[in-house]
């Protein structure tokens, strides 16, 4: 798989959590017109793996209602999008804490690993863990 | 209140790596830092290598020469790319440069130029067709 697909409420405010908060890489960053944006980040370590972080918004992909019906499910956190894998998950948790990631589980000890969660800036959330 | 096996030993660490990320450009003095975080020069160097895979001057070569990247794409000049980001010899920079990348920061900046200026010009070539359809964007015609 190369591209994935998170629906973020601004892509601006996505791009800071991304990028600034988790250390992703800015892969494509292009304008396509007033208020439309193809923006695409990668994990530092996968280079080749496009996360587009997709504005919701009415067009050929939402009509008016469902755009509205899908921002709210994203505000109510109804999705998780995946799971990331760190090296060090205590380590990355202090670091993502310090710089304001919000965290709904602290790292605890599972029978697969260690394991937290955590959400972005549109309400998304994420496992965040470290294998055993 | 949260406890997590060696809690405090991350805290500190962990603002020793949050630290080079924010000094980098300055002429960082890692026994400051190791003193900072209350640890032996070797235990500091230890402690990090085991967490971060690098010593701490290692990672702040990396984060140099990462960071040098970033602007090399903003199209700043080699020399100002070099004093930036804490190198004080062109010579150095340029063969950590190579070493790290895999090119020189010119090779490198050209390369990050000419896409940049593709995307600016063709940006479908950027995105798989099925989002442009979706969007609308095969349709425009700037496009």
């Amino acid at each position: 798989m190369n591209h994935v697909s998170i629906y973020v409420l601004n892509q601006d405010s996505a791009y800071d959590f991304y990028v600034n908060k988790l250390g992703f890489k800015v892969h494509t960053d292009a304008s396509m017109g007033p208020g439309m944006r193809w923006l695409t980040v990668c994990p530092p370590e996968q280079p080749d793996l496009e996360i587009a972080l997709m504005a919701i918004t009415a067009g050929m992909m939402f009509t008016k209602e469902t755009a509205e019906q899908m921002r709210n499910l994203v505000t109510k956190g109804t999705f998780g999008f995946g799971v990331f894998e760190c090296n060090d998950i205590y380590a990355t948790y202090e670091e993502l804490k310090s710089k304001g990631v919000e965290f709904t589980k602290a790292p605890k000890e599972e029978f697969y690993g260690i394991e937290a969660l955590l959400k972005d800036d549109s309400g998304n959330w994420f496992s965040l863990g470290q294998k055993k | 209140m949260e406890n997590y096996p060696k809690i405090y030993l991350y805290r500190r660490i962990v603002q020793a790596k949050l630290f080079i990320d924010k000094n980098f450009a300055d002429p960082i003095d890692l026994n400051n830092i190791s003193e900072e975080a209350y640890f032996s020069k070797f235990h500091f160097i230890r402690q990090f290598r085991k967490i971060y895979g690098k010593t701490p001057h290692q990672y702040l070569k990396v984060v140099r020469i990462e960071k040098a990247m970033e602007l090399l794409r903003t199209d700043l000049p080699i020399s100002d790319t070099c004093y930036a980001v804490g190198f004080e010899s062109l010579s150095s920079f340029s063969g950590l440069f190579k070493r790290i990348v895999g090119l020189s920061p010119s090779e490198f900046q050209q390369q990050q130029l000419q896409i940049k200026a593709e995307i600016l010009k063709s940006p479908l070539k950027f995105i798989p067709g099925c989002f442009a359809e979706k969007k609308g964007w095969t349709k425009k015609e700037q496009f």
